[in-house]
């Protein structure tokens, strides 16, 4: 479904990305697992056309994607998340979900499902976003991603500073969209986190794969994890 | 008994003081309309546009240009030359703007520092443009129509007026694409985070040459419509610069209410102390105005306090 291969990105002269690989299909959720400053962002930046690739290739069902213009990347069916949310923080509830419907032409139906997903939207339509609760803020900017319908979602640290219940929330919300064939690539400190989700786990070092493990081998050996980036 | 002769001034004849307010009004409109174009540009764009002067000028050179060619060359009526130069001169300054934009400042990443020196250099390439091709002389264009609208006092300028009516009625339109349309919504988004924007696919490269040339366009208006009034040189520029950065630093960045707000403020005193007093004076006040600003309130009178 997607693909990255050989992928070297910069910012400046200074190199970030070295060879990144990684490929992920429908129906599956690759979870990135690396320090801080490994590149897991700058590789999710990089597959929505925001960093460009220097070298290395990125398609989409086939299609090279790593030429088009960042704007045509989400409308290619690329759902977004990005760290720390990003949301339109002086629009309202409503104007960032409208955002997200507008990238493909996409009605009042998925506006409805989304604010049946996320109830707590719901209520606050015409709240200025930047006013929402941290927890709230999370689930507007998987909200806003989600009115794509996309076929390929880029989750990057969406549990951040959330509290377990939201966790969960998230969790089922993922995991549901993964039985809708969805292809995830989950980007996640947390290491239960990543174990009770993860199909894949993929160990980034200094912009580099490292190894690509079966989050079920992981599981039965947590202590792997250890040995890939010590952390934990 | 005459308590105003305890003043320790004259007040002036009440004549002057409303050929001041008038005056004074007409070129409030004017400004609020340049100095819109430049807090757009420079809300959305973060571009602080130091050729916005030049945009200025060559819709008053365009404007002389189209109306000689079909008053004089055709033999068209006055008015029909103006109504295409209202039209016609915007909308190529308005694409030159966007070129400008797409060779120029697309390559430099919008960096607000290299665009502050590249519109320097831009503002005397179109300068040294109007000079080659235009020529040094001021130009008249004349008023599409003219009649007096008498006041207890005087005849004023019925074109005048005008120019205030088109000025406010534009405004509200640019107000209104910006407030209430899917454009103004897209370029909001852009504003606040141009990244992300893309990301959701906004196309920000087209909405920032859209932007410059709205900006560009708002300038070349105006100076179409002052252009009967004043004449049309190419070192007219400066002034309306230099009032738009006023008018922009009193108001606040970005803030089109602001904008406004310190468009007719400005507009207003100059014209009245230029009538009464003299111009250089009214330009001194607001210089003055300005510091005072910057020093006890750097985020403008009406802008948000920087974080
Ligand atoms: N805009 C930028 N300009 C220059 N360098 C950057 C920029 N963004 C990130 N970097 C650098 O690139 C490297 C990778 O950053 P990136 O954000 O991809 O890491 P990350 O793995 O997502 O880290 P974290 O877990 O902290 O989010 C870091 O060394 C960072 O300092
Ligand atoms: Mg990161």
């Amino acid at each position: 479904m997607l693909t990255l291969s050989n992928i070297d990105a910069f910012y400046g002269n200074v190199q970030v990305l070295r060879g990144m690989a990684m490929e992920v299909q429908r129906g599956e959720i690759l979870c990135l697992l690396g320090r801080n400053g490994a590149g897991k962002t700058t590789t999710l930046k990089t597959i929505m056309g925001l960093v460009q690739a220097r070298t290395g290739s990125i398609t989409l069902d086939g299609d090279d994607i790593a030429t088009l213009p960042a704007h045509e990347i989400p409308k290619r069916g690329i759902g977004y998340v990005p760290q720390g949310r990003r949301l339109f923080a002086e629009m309202t509830v409503a104007e960032n979900l409208e955002i997200g419907l507008m990238t493909r032409g996409k009605g009042r139906k998925v506006r409805e499902r989304m604010l049946d997903l996320f109830p707590v939207l719901r209520d606050r339509l015409k709240q200025v976003s930047g006013t929402l609760s941290g927890g709230e803020q999370q689930m507007l900017a998987m909200a806003r991603a989600l009115c794509l319908e996309p076929s390929v979602l880029l989750l990057d640290e969406p549990t951040e500073g959330l509290q377990p219940s939201m966790i969960a929330l998230i969790r089922d919300v993922v995991t549901e969209l993964r039985g809708g064939d969805t292809a995830i690539i989950l980007v996640e400190q947390r290491v239960d986190a990543v174990l009770s989700i993860a199909d894949r786990v993929l160990f980034i070092e200094n912009g580099t794969p490292r190894e690509a493990v079966d989050a079920d081998e992981l599981r039965k050996e947590p202590a792997l994890v250890q040995r890939y980036v010590g952390i934990a | 008994m005459d308590l105003l002769s305890y003043l320790p001034f004259t007040l002036p004849h009440p004549a002057l003081l409303l050929a001041g307010v008038l005056e004074g009004t007409v070129l409030a409109a004017v400004l609020a309309l340049t100095a819109l174009g430049l807090s757009i540009v420079f809300g959305i764009m973060r571009v602080v546009n130091v050729a916005h002067g030049e945009f200025y000028m060559l819709g008053a050179v365009l404007a002389w240009f189209i109306t000689h060619t079909i008053t004089g060359a055709v033999g068209g009526p006055p008015w029909l030359g103006f109504a295409v130069a209202l039209i016609v001169a915007p909308l190529i300054v308005a694409a030159i703007a966007a070129t400008t934009d797409w060779l120029i400042l697309k390559r430099l990443n919008y960096d607000p520092e290299a665009t502050i020196v590249a519109t320097i250099g831009i503002l005397y390439i179109l300068q040294q443009l109007a000079l080659t091709f235009y020529g040094p002389d001021a130009r008249p264009v004349e008023a599409p129509f003219d009649f007096r609208v008498q006041t207890p006092y005087f005849g004023y300028s019925g074109y005048k007026l005008c120019v205030v009516g088109a000025a406010i009625l534009l405004m509200l339109v640019v107000w209104l694409v910006l407030t209430r349309t899917k454009i103004g919504f897209v370029m909001r988004a852009t504003q606040y985070d141009s990244e992300t924007a893309q990301a959701f696919g906004i196309p920000v490269d087209k909405v920032y040459a859209g932007v410059f040339a709205l900006g560009a366009g708002l300038a070349a208006i105006g100076a179409v419509l002052i252009v009967p009034i004043q004449q049309a040189h190419y070192l007219m520029g400066g002034d309306p610069l230099l009032l738009s950065f006023i008018v922009v630093i009193l108001g606040g960045l970005g803030s089109l209410k602001g904008t406004l707000v310190a468009a007719i403020f400005i507009g207003l005193s100059d014209g009245i102390i230029s009538t009464l007093y003299e111009p250089t004076l009214a330009k001194i006040l607001a210089t003055l105005l300005v510091a005072m600003v910057l020093v006890f309130r750097p985020q403008g009178l009406f802008g948000a306090r920087a974080a």
